[in-house]
């Protein structure tokens, strides 16, 4: 066997954390990107900013912020604890909402790029067809930005795939809990196990370099067609 | 009856839009005038897609802005034809033509096929748009406004983005639209010989107001305002070809006050025509001219005379019988003729323009 049954679960729960926090982006970052193409509202620009804020952060910074906010004095600690589910950090849906914070940009951004591609006209003509505006959303706006979305599903993916540092302060390294493949590759080569952290880097390098080939080959293939 | 009236003010800081129209119930309005007059933000203010700070609009009595309404553009039974064709790029044809059709009341849907006939588009409808020429797409975009069953069609200048040899394959979709339509059509233009061959009404629009609004006939001889119009200025008569010189191969049109040759167009005698005579192409003299290459000669008596853009030229309209001319002379010979308001005068035109 290549993987040991530690790597294959790190990869598991990595995966599993991966498609959740894209899944949930895709429900929660799609209005948002909405909104910010279409507003004319001067708090566009403080919006945009606040999400583009993981981009530049240093993710112990986020971690740090996240930590104290979701920690027992912290007002999403309080309010997940008068909920009755306790405290998330050192959890794994401690660290979902941690990642979702964290891959936000990358989900809005490109999201809302092709949402201002389509510029006005297309939901214009709906307009003049009789569409409500949530009508256009649906029949014209998203089938249309399709592509943007499929970018932003696929960064937000790897993104989440590859961050350490926010796990690191969030969720610890917990087997079968928090311990992702980035956390396990910084064990293996903290116990100097080389080989081990070599065959599970080379997994790590190997699938992002595949994901970012088919998103390449896939966008050049849409910029040939149109 | 006027069925449309539209009121609008609306003031942005490089343009203002200040209109009061009441606009007929059938027939094709031609919104005209240069780019930047208004015509087309009057025309999406009347869709709703600009809002005017202070408007009214009300169609066939429904109220569709006042100070308090506000109709919201998929409420307003209206079909609107975008400049460019502006289909949906990831629907069929076809899909394109039934997204409207689907979301109206099903008792209001009418056959799609009437409005695929009458564009001819029986072929395409299972093709993306990207695989249209641009005439196709404009003609499947026209189809699409159609197929909401619109109680009011509204066209902003449908043929500007394309080719002349384009234009030559929609006007006559577009003439056979004005023949079966029984909803008003509002035509937004700058085209004088689209207007000249669709248009029922004109409404002249300059710098964010109407200059004039009026029957097309009536506007076009209208001596203050064929300035406006430059090289194109000119009357429109309606018609009926009479005659048909086979030897010769022209055609005898005539109109309430007399007739005029043109070329033969192989139209059949009896049918109905649109002449469109330019005010560059009509000539007077005080005598009856024998020998010259002119075919056209009529007498008439000179109604009024108006300065022109440039001046050393003068606009004469000229009554003949119920019609009147309007020709462009220069004022040294309008003074050499001693041409003036009910002097008897001969008119002889160069070239008429014959439209179906």
């Amino acid at each position: 066997m290549l993987l040991s049954a530690d790597d294959l679960q790190a990869i598991w729960l990595t995966l599993r954390l991966a498609g959740i926090v894209t899944a949930i982006l895709l429900v929660i970052g799609t209005p948002v990107a909405w909104w910010l193409a279409q507003t004319r509202s001067r708090w566009k620009g403080p919006i945009s900013a606040v999400v583009a804020l993981p981009l530049v952060l240093p993710p112990s910074v986020l971690g740090f912020y996240l930590l104290l906010a979701l920690g027992p004095s912290g007002w999403i600690g309080q309010l997940t604890q008068s909920l009755g589910i306790g405290l998330l950090p050192f959890t794994f849906w401690g660290l979902v909402v941690a990642s979702v914070f964290y891959s936000f940009p990358f989900m809005v951004q490109p999201v809302q790029n092709a949402f201002e591609a389509l510029g006005e006209r297309p939901l214009e003509v709906a307009a003049t067809l009789r569409a409500s505006p949530l009508d256009t959303f649906f029949t014209v706006a998203l089938p249309l930005a399709l592509p943007g979305f499929l970018t932003a599903g696929i960064l937000t993916f790897a993104h989440t795939v590859g961050e350490f540092g926010v796990v690191l302060m969030i969720g610890g390294n917990i087997p079968e809990i928090t311990r992702v493949v980035s956390v396990q590759i910084y064990d293996h080569v903290e116990a100097m196990e080389y080989a081990d952290a070599h065959r599970l880097a080379a997994v790590m390098l190997i699938f992002s370099f595949l994901v970012l080939l088919a998103l390449y080959v896939w966008q050049h293939r849409g910029q040939r067609r149109t | 009856m006027d069925t449309l009236s539209a009121r609008f003010q609306l003031n942005w800081p490089s343009f203002q839009l200040k209109v009061d129209l009441q606009l007929p119930g059938r027939g094709v309005t031609a919104l005209f005038g240069h780019s930047g007059s208004g015509k087309t933000t009057l025309l999406r203010c009347i869709a709703g897609l600009e809002r005017a700070q202070r408007g009214f609009v009300s169609f066939k009595g429904e109220i569709w802005q006042d100070a308090k309404i506000w109709l919201p553009t998929y409420r307003r039974p209206l079909g609107y034809v975008f400049q460019e064709a502006s289909l949906f790029p990831h629907l069929s044809v076809l899909g394109n033509l039934r997204y409207g059709m689907n979301r109206i009341a099903v008792a209001e849907r009418r056959s799609l096929d009437q409005a695929i006939e009458l564009l001819g588009i029986e072929h395409l409808l299972e093709r993306k748009p990207a695989r249209l020429s641009g005439g196709e797409r404009q003609r499947v975009g026209i189809a699409r406004a159609l197929a909401v069953s619109p109680r009011i069609l509204l066209m902003d200048e449908p043929l500007a983005a394309l080719d002349l040899k384009r234009k030559q394959e929609i006007l006559p979709y577009l003439e056979r639209l004005h023949d079966t339509l029984e909803i008003p059509v509002l035509y937004v233009s700058h085209a004088p010989d689209e207007v000249a061959r669709l248009a029922d009404h004109l409404v002249v629009m300059e710098g964010g107001r109407v200059l004039a609004s009026g029957a097309l006939t009536e506007t076009l001889a209208r001596l203050d305002l064929p300035i406006r119009l430059g090289e194109d200025a000119g009357v429109v008569l309606d018609a009926t070809i009479v005659e048909r010189d086979t030897q010769w191969q022209l055609a005898r049109a005539e109109f309430a006050g007399g007739s005029l040759w043109s070329r033969d167009h192989g139209l059949a005698i009896g049918r109905r025509v649109r002449m469109r005579v330019l005010a560059r192409d009509v000539s007077l003299s005080t005598e009856h001219q024998e020998n010259t290459s002119i075919l056209n000669l009529l007498s008439g008596v000179v109604d009024a005379v108006a300065d022109d853009d440039h001046a050393g030229l003068a606009l004469v309209r000229v009554q003949i019988g119920a019609s009147v001319l309007i020709a462009r002379v220069t004022k040294r010979s309008a003074a050499a003729l001693g041409i003036a308001a009910g002097r008897q005068i001969w008119v002889q035109v160069k070239s008429v323009a014959v439209m179906e």
